[in-house]
């Protein structure tokens, strides 16, 4: 035991160790305070919160778990990326490979889909929790703002992922989407307005939405760049920005 | 003072004050080890869904063949629902997009200082009522779309066959202006006519009631209800008012075609509600 004990205190001691973690044990307050501010995944924590604002029943831990399933989306989704090819001809049968070709393959899709459908829902539920504890009130009216573009571009990354498996649940719910598009006031052909500012069906918003005038192979790689690439870089800035805010406003809950 | 108050006022009141070290606590190890309780908790949830219920797969994408019915996602099934009451600009478009830049405006309309950090009903009735009742219409509508639309988008129980077509519905609907001219006996001819529009009687009628339903719902407040609009001042009272009434506009052209058959609300050359 004192053989192990010593090397533990040999380990920790050397340059590489402490060129890694720069607190000791965080069983002091010092150290536990010191790991919040050395290591830059717990930095987005402040040192100290309010009693209150622990309370499960304050907060349901909602946003954090959203941001959570944020990170298992990026985590099984890159995996996804290694199988698929956004190409019509193949995208189907990549998506029936997972289930039969692949190792583990269906349980990332099953783990990949579950998770869009939880993080949807966890964040409609913390927004509805953040609208019940009046938390969006000065000085926190912006961060409310910013979470509702997050909603936004949390259902978009939804929708167009719905799309890639090129299966028919796919491409007719992406249709009855591209229909509400060109029936856009002002900027779609079927829409008030739409004619008579001269958008036809070759240049209207769901033109550009889908890169033609059907759901095809133009929109499948639209779609995926916009599910990998695109979409999620704008949902970690304005992430970045939300829970900066948090920071600077620290949480709103009670004693 | 301090003593003749409430032990819930006292405890809110001291929410919005500065805090000494004793209302505080470490995050790491309290709230850090909530968190880790709860990702492992959630990636049980989700790795048991995943092996009972796997994603599904159906036939390749066909243009040919259209499916019957066809669905949005399910949480876009709440606006697709109301493609049964409005036409698509409203119910795909514009009702989303209001939905939308309405939840941004709402701290910058909700002025009242109560209820900040802690849940309340009777501090700040109007904001959760209001809220509440945007929040049930969003959750039924998404609910009859999921689970009570079937074939031709008609509705099924539960319990009926989901695999046979539903009768055609024996009602016929109507448009509210048409309503209006057979009950009053107007001619259908153009009162006024605009350039190349005209506009009957019935069809003016119309308009002033869509007018009247804004300005009536406008007045109320701002005559019978002075405290509140001074409270919001002129640009927040109206922003508040416009969404609130638009809100509430939906369920009532909803009862309208449940209870009327009520087709448009409002015909215009470009547009029909």
């Amino acid at each position: 035991m004192n053989l192990l004990r010593g090397l533990c205190q040999r380990v920790v001691e050397t340059q590489v160790w402490k060129s890694f973690f720069r607190h000791g044990y965080p069983n002091t307050d010092g150290n536990r305070a010191l790991v919040m501010f050395s290591n830059v995944v717990l930095h987005l924590h402040p040192v100290r919160v309010r009693r209150g604002a622990l309370k499960l029943r304050f907060s349901w831990c909602l946003g954090g778990l959203t941001f959570f399933f944020f990170i298992l989306l990026a985590i099984t989704g890159v995996f996804l990326m290694f199988y698929y090819v956004p190409d019509t001809r193949r995208a189907y049968n990549d998506i029936k490979d997972l289930g039969t070709v692949v190792y583990f393959g269906d349980l990332f899709r099953n783990l990949h889909r579950w998770a869009a459908h939880a993080m949807v829902l966890s964040v409609w539920l913390h927004m509805t929790r953040v609208f019940f504890t009046g938390s969006y009130k000065p000085p926190r009216e912006f961060n409310w703002v910013v979470g509702v573009i997050l909603l936004v571009v949390t259902l978009l990354l939804s929708w167009t992922g719905y799309l890639l498996p090129w299966d028919q649940l796919a491409l007719w719910a992406v249709t009855v989407g591209s229909k509400m598009a060109e029936a856009s006031p002002l900027i779609g052909n079927a829409g008030p307005f739409g004619p008579e500012l001269g958008f036809t069906v070759k240049n209207d918003i769901a033109f550009v939405l889908l890169g033609g005038t059907m759901v095809g192979q133009s929109t499948l790689l639209r779609f995926y760049v916009l599910h990998c690439l695109a979409l999620p870089l704008i949902a970690a800035l304005f992430m970045a920005i939300h829970f900066w805010r948090i920071r600077k406003d620290g949480f709103s809950g009670p004693l | 003072m301090v003593q003749t108050q409430g032990l819930s006022a006292r405890i809110k009141k001291a929410a919005e004050a500065n805090l000494s070290p004793e209302d505080t606590t470490l995050v790491w190890p309290h709230l850090v080890y909530i968190e880790l309780i709860a990702m492992v908790f959630s990636t049980a949830v989700l790795l048991f869904l995943s092996l009972i219920s796997p994603a599904p797969l159906e036939e390749v994408a066909s243009a040919d063949t259209t499916p019957n019915p066809t669905k949005a996602p399910w949480y876009f099934l709440g606006l697709q629902e109301l493609l049964v009451f409005f036409d698509p600009w409203l119910a795909g478009v514009v009702l989303p997009s209001l939905i939308i830049v309405g939840l941004m405006v709402i701290p910058y309309i909700d002025t009242n200082p109560r209820g900040k950090g802690y849940y309340t009903f009777t501090e700040r009735k109007f904001a959760v009522t209001g809220f509440s009742f945007g929040l049930a219409l969003w959750y039924i509508l998404i609910v009859i779309g999921v689970w009570f639309r079937g074939l031709d988008w008609s509705w099924y129980w539960p319990w009926d066959d989901w695999s046979h077509h539903q009768p055609a519905s024996a009602v016929t609907l109507i448009d509210l202006e048409v309503i209006i001219q057979r009950a009053v006996g107007f001619s259908d001819a153009p009162l006024i006519a605009i350039g190349q529009y005209g506009f009957s009687a019935a069809n003016l009628i119309t308009v002033l009631l869509f007018l009247g339903y804004y300005g009536i719902g406008f007045s109320i407040p701002f005559l019978l209800m002075r405290s509140f609009y001074k409270r919001l001042g002129f640009i927040r009272y109206n922003i508040t008012m416009f969404l609130f009434l638009s809100m509430l506009g939906v369920p009532l052209k909803i009862a309208l075609r449940l209870l009327a058959n009520v087709k448009y609300v409002l015909i215009t050359p470009w547009f029909k509600i």
